[in-house]
This record gives C-alpha cells, sequence and structure tokens, in this order.
C-alpha cells in the first residue's frame, strides 16, 4: 500500500513536472505545478511530516499559486510560450544535456554512495514542530518575520510605483 | 518501507527538471515557477533526512524555505508586473535595458 501510494504520486510529480517546463500556455503548466504540489504532499505524508504537508498545501498550493495565477491572468495570452516542437534548438538541446548530467552527477556522488541507516521516522505533529521551531530555531524565525515583513514593503513600494 | 534513497532519486529528478525549465523557459513568471519546483524537491531532501535521523529539525527548515519562497515570489510578481507595464512582454530576452 506504502509503496503503491509511493510510486504513484512521484511518478505524478515527475510527469506533472515536465508538464510545467513544456506545456506552451502559462495558464495550464501553473495548473499542473498545484497537481506537483498535491503529489509532493502525499510524499510528505508517507515520510510522517503531516504539518509540513498541510503547510504545504495552504500556502503553496492555496496562496502562492493563486497569487501566480492572478499576475498570469493580467498579462492574457501575451505570454504563451512558442509551442514545444517549435523550441528545439542548441539551446534545448544544451541545456537538457546539463540536466541530466545534473542529476547523473548527484546519483554517482551522492546518491549512489549513501548509505542510510535505519529510518527512525521524526514526530510530525504540530506540537513537536512548535517545540523545535521555537527552541532550537528561534533567531531564524524572528529573522524570516523580518524577512516577510521587507517583502512586503519591496512589494507595495514596486506595484505603487508611478514613472517607470 | 521504501528505501531512503527513492525518494532522493525522486528529489534529483525534480530539481534537475526545475533546472532544465530555468534555463529553456522565455517567459519570466514561467522562470519562477521552475524555481518553486527545485525549491520543492530541496524540501523534499530536507524531509527525509529529518525522517532518516529522528529529527524535527529538517521539517522546520522545510517551513521556512516556504516562507523564503513565499517572500520571493512576492517580489518577483512585482516585478514582474511592472516589467509588463513598461513594455507590455515579459519575454526574457526582451529584458535588456540594463545592458549599457
Amino acid at each position: 500500500m506504502e509503496a503503491v501510494l509511493f510510486y504513484c504520486s512521484s511518478a505524478l510529480a515527475i510527469v506533472s513536472s515536465l508538464l510545467v517546463i513544456f506545456l506552451p500556455k502559462p495558464t495550464r503548466a501553473l495548473l499542473s505545478l498545484i497537481i506537483t504540489m498535491t503529489a509532493l504532499t502525499v510524499l510528505y505524508l508517507l515520510l510522517g511530516a503531516h504539518f509540513v504537508a498541510i503547510a504545504q498545501i495552504i500556502v503553496y498550493a492555496g496562496a502562492v499559486l493563486v497569487l501566480f495565477l492572478f499576475v498570469i491572468m493580467l498579462q492574457g495570452t501575451a505570454a504563451s510560450d512558442l509551442p514545444l516542437w517549435k523550441r528545439f534548438s542548441p539551446v534545448f538541446i544544451t541545456s537538457s544535456i546539463l540536466a541530466v548530467l545534473l542529476f547523473l552527477s548527484f546519483y554517482g556522488r551522492v546518491i549512489g554512495t549513501f548509505e542510510p541507516g535505519a529510518v527512525k521516522g521524526a514526530a510530525g505533529d504540530v506540537k513537536s514542530i512548535g517545540l523545535t521551531l521555537f527552541s532550537d530555531f528561534l533567531l531564524p524565525f524572528e529573522l524570516t518575520s523580518i524577512l516577510l515583513l521587507l517583502s512586503v514593503f519591496a512589494a507595495v513600494a514596486l506595484a505603487k510605483k508611478e514613472d517607470i | 518501507m521504501i528505501p531512503l534513497t527513492h525518494y532522493l532519486i525522486v528529489s534529483g529528478i525534480l530539481f534537475s527538471i526545475g533546472l532544465l525549465g530555468l534555463l529553456l523557459r522565455r517567459n519570466l513568471l514561467l522562470v519562477l515557477l521552475s524555481i518553486e519546483i527545485m525549491l520543492n524537491a530541496a524540501n523534499l531532501n530536507f524531509i527525509a533526512g529529518s525522517a532518516l535521523h529522528g529529527d524535527t529539525g529538517g521539517q522546520v527548515t522545510a517551513f521556512f524555505v516556504m516562507v523564503v519562497a513565499a517572500a520571493e515570489v512576492t517580489i518577483g510578481l512585482a516585478i514582474a508586473v511592472l516589467l509588463f507595464r513598461k513594455q507590455s512582454s515579459v519575454d526574457t530576452r526582451e529584458i535588456s535595458f540594463l545592458k549599457g
């Protein structure tokens, strides 16, 4: 059961992320990115990270991608990319070779020589996450609040600019 | 029980797909979407490591990655809207007015 869930959702994540980078219409690419996020949520649940899985759905699929959808719809059809069969070029071939080489070097250097011991499994409920967040990670937590505040300022300052 | 290396392989494949999209896409918004794929692949690695060591630190780090991604998306989209207002296109080949 667990293996079926794992292999189905990883295949779904890989196929839908390939669709994200190859579909010509931005809206469709974005909707397949939502499928990728949901499939990754299943993987997080299998690893026992319940809180991160729910945050993934709410923050990514719910907030970030809806923001993307608004901006893509503001642009209308001007944002369409070339269809796939018109995009084969030296750039395409070089980038594909680069991406495959990147994965092979990951596999050879990191994953292939990696000997994981027994999986211990971490608690993923809100209580244990909160305890870690507010004890060991207190300084990064405060820094991210400053980061969010600054990004709100930056977004408002950029969006209200009249003369560009 | 699924071996942990399989999670790492999925994460590596997703990261490479994200890099491919980053290099191939011409639309600024879709470049940002490819960066999101890469950040999610990194998150999967963090959570797999958290499960391996029995430590919630990895999950908290994945949470921080989400926060940073949200901030990055906000500013990236604001810049994309500005560009679209200036030259009614978000094609990365046409963004060259910083060139001297």
